[in-house]
Formats: C-alpha cells, sequence, structure tokens
C-alpha cells in the first residue's frame, strides 16, 4: 500500500470550515478524525456531512461513486496523534489558532505537515508557538470547503520543500487545486476580496445603489458568480467584521477599517445565511 | 395515491420554484445557467423531489444535469417512481 493510500487526516474544529474540509477528503477516500471541544458541535458536523457529501456529488467536485472513507469523532486533541496531516480550522483568532498548533505540533510525529486554515492571518505570525515550523504552512480552504475546488495556499518563511509537497500530494488527492502564495495578512483573496464587500456596503449605506443593484452590477457586468454581498453573507458578516480588523490592524490601511452598516448589521444578530438574514432576508427569498 | 404524469410532475415542481425564487418558469428553462438559481440551490431541489415522491436520488442520478431544467427533474422522477427500489444502484 502506497504512503497516499495511508493518509489519515486530523481536522480540528467542527465549524463550517472543519465540517466541510472533512467532507472533502472522505469523499475522496481519506480518512477523519475530525476534533472539537463541544460535543454538540461534533454531533451537529456529523449531522451536516451526509447532506454536504451529497451536495459535492451532485455538482460533481466528489466522486459520484467509490468509498467513503470513514469520520471519526473526538473531543480530545489527542485523536489526532496518528495523523499523517492536520487541518486546524479553528476560530479566526491568531491566539488560538496559535495555542492549538502548538498543543498539536507536540503531539504529532516528524514530517507531519500542519496547515492552518485561515483566510488572512499570516503563517509567520503561528511558526513560534509549533515545534517543527518548515512543517507549519496555510490553506485557505474556500466557503463552501465542499463545493470550491479551488484553495490558496500560503508558504511561510520557513515552510520546507517537503513540507510543499506533502500538501500538494495531499490537495491533490482532495481533487483541490491549490494556487502557493507567499505570507502576508489576507494573502491575495481576503486582501482584495473584503475592502471590495466593505465598500459595497458602504455604497449600500449611503444609498447609493441597493445591495441587489450591487451584486446585480458586479455579476452582469464583471462576471462575479453571486455578487459582493451575497458573498458577505455566505461568509458571515462577524467573521467578515473580524477578518478585516485583522487586516486594519496589520496593514494600518484604513480600506479594511470595517464599515457602520456592517458593524450595525452584526451587532443586530443579522450575520448573514447562518442566521437567516444579513444583507438579504433568506427567510423570504432565495439568494 | 394517484400515479403522478408528466403534467402533475411539471406542476408541482413549477409551483415548488415560484414558490422559492418567484419566477414561473418554462419546463425546458435551464435553472443554473440562466442564473435563477445557484448551486446552494441545487441540494435543496434535490431533498424537495425526494419528499415530495418518496424516491432516493442516488448515484448516477445525482448529478446536476439531471436538474437543469422542470423537464429533466420530472424525467427522473418519472423514472425512479418506475424502478423498483431494489433496482437502484
Amino acid at each position: 500500500m502506497s504512503e497516499v493510500e495511508d493518509a489519515r487526516l486530523g481536522v480540528l474544529g467542527a465549524g463550517v470550515m472543519g465540517t466541510g474540509i472533512a467532507v472533502v477528503a472522505i469523499g475522496h477516500g481519506i480518512p477523519v478524525v475530525l476534533v472539537d471541544v463541544s460535543e454538540d458541535r461534533l454531533a451537529d458536523a456529523r449531522r451536516r456531512v451526509d447532506t454536504q457529501l451529497r451536495h459535492a456529488r451532485l455538482m460533481g467536485v466528489v466522486p459520484a461513486e467509490g468509498p467513503v472513507a470513514a469520520l471519526t469523532t473526538a473531543t480530545e486533541l489527542e485523536a489526532v496523534a496518528g495523523a499523517t496531516a492536520v487541518i486546524e480550522a479553528v476560530t479566526e483568532d491568531a491566539e488560538i489558532k496559535a495555542k492549538v498548533l502548538g498543543e498539536v505540533s507536540r503531539l504529532v510525529k516528524t514530517g507531519t505537515p500542519l496547515v492552518s486554515n485561515t483566510s488572512g492571518i499570516p503563517i509567520g505570525e503561528l511558526e513560534r508557538f509549533v515545534d517543527r515550523s518548515d512543517e507549519l504552512v496555510g490553506i485557505h480552504f474556500m466557503n463552501p470547503a465542499y463545493l470550491i475546488t479551488m484553495v490558496e495556499v500560503i508558504r511561510g518563511d520557513r515552510t520546507s520543500d517537503e513540507t510543499m509537497t506533502a500538501v500538494t500530494g495531499l490537495l491533490a488527492r482532495m481533487g483541490r487545486r491549490g494556487i502557493v502564495v507567499r505570507d502576508a495578512p489576507g494573502f491575495v483573496t481576503s486582501r482584495l476580496l473584503h475592502p471590495m464587500i466593505n465598500e459595497a456596503a458602504r455604497i449600500v449605506a449611503a444609498g447609493v445603489a441597493t445591495a441587489e443593484s450591487v451584486d446585480d452590477l458586479m455579476r452582469g457586468c464583471l462576471g462575479h458568480p453571486t455578487g459582493p454581498l451575497r458573498t458577505a453573507d455566505l461568509i458571515g458578516l462577524d467573521n467578515l467584521a473580524d477578518a478585516l480588523r485583522m487586516l486594519w490592524e496589520r496593514t494600518g490601511n484604513a480600506s479594511f477599517q470595517p464599515c457602520e452598516l456592517l458593524l450595525e448589521k452584526v451587532a443586530a444578530g443579522h450575520l448573514g445565511r447562518k442566521s437567516g438574514k444579513g444583507f438579504y432576508d433568506y427567510e423570504k427569498v432565495l439568494s | 395515491m394517484v400515479q403522478p404524469t408528466l403534467d402533475s410532475v411539471h406542476r408541482r415542481i413549477r409551483g415548488f420554484l415560484e414558490e422559492r425564487i418567484k419566477t414561473d418558469v418554462a419546463v425546458d428553462k435551464d435553472l443554473f445557467a440562466s442564473g435563477l438559481v445557484n448551486s446552494m440551490f441545487a441540494m435543496e431541489l434535490v431533498v424537495y423531489l425526494e419528499q415530495a415522491y418518496g424516491i432516493a436520488i442516488v448515484g448516477e442520478d445525482l448529478k446536476l444535469d439531471n436538474f437543469r431544467t422542470v423537464e429533466q427533474m420530472t424525467s427522473l422522477v418519472l423514472r425512479l417512481l418506475d424502478t423498483p427500489v431494489a433496482d437502484r444502484g
């Protein structure tokens, strides 16, 4: 049996991203151990996996036939000790990520790539917390991770060639294509997308155009598949505000400062698709 | 239960679409190419048809091309209703 066939993936965090990543892996025959501190979140993840796997098959991004690998869930980090690669998809907070990555780096054996799934936290900020910084690499999976086949791969200053080869192989096995970029706050996609969404919200707040008009223009004229504000609702407006703040703090660029309308929506609990309302009302109309 | 017919399935699916996307769609309109619905809605269609007709859409049948138009969805539903459960892969 080849090394690839022996792959066992550890996924930390059973939220939206962790669950989506787990679905991609098991749908491509890679067994997953999904870890979260919350039993409730793990139970919720197990409930979502089947539908997401079917959805991925429907869209042709996971093989229609072929065995689905096992998904194991656990509340203890030790459960990933035997993994051949670990992807952390915990809360988008540098301190939390650093703590989890540090702990897991002391559990897994040398040669196990440690992947931080982040939409913008520089990998360089996490390096000093892990035992082997050459084995740390960033991957920015898009949401929904089980449907979008391209990912952004972030090579840290210390990431080794061996680690890059290993994660490239893992992604290929997961049916994902990665584009490698260098480390910087927000990398490429968030650095471009987030200020665009922020500005789209400012446009709506100023009454220049409705959310529908902004999205329709970006779709019809510029070929965006969904438009910036529908994308914002999918990301989650709270996550978006956090990501913008993170970029603002690290770059000093005021275009990243979350705009008032965005913050008002977050304060009102209108977090986007997940709460039923954001820039659009999902209980009434289909986006 | 009365056996569903081509017309009754057409009507039911169009009714569902009208309720969900506020559009009266022609039976041969490509819902995805026209931008009327997106990939997130595709799974909702699958679940709706399964529940409405007591069918299981699995294996090779679970592909987007079966859900592009009301005609294609209707043809899938009628075929699965005609196929004994044991024969489905």
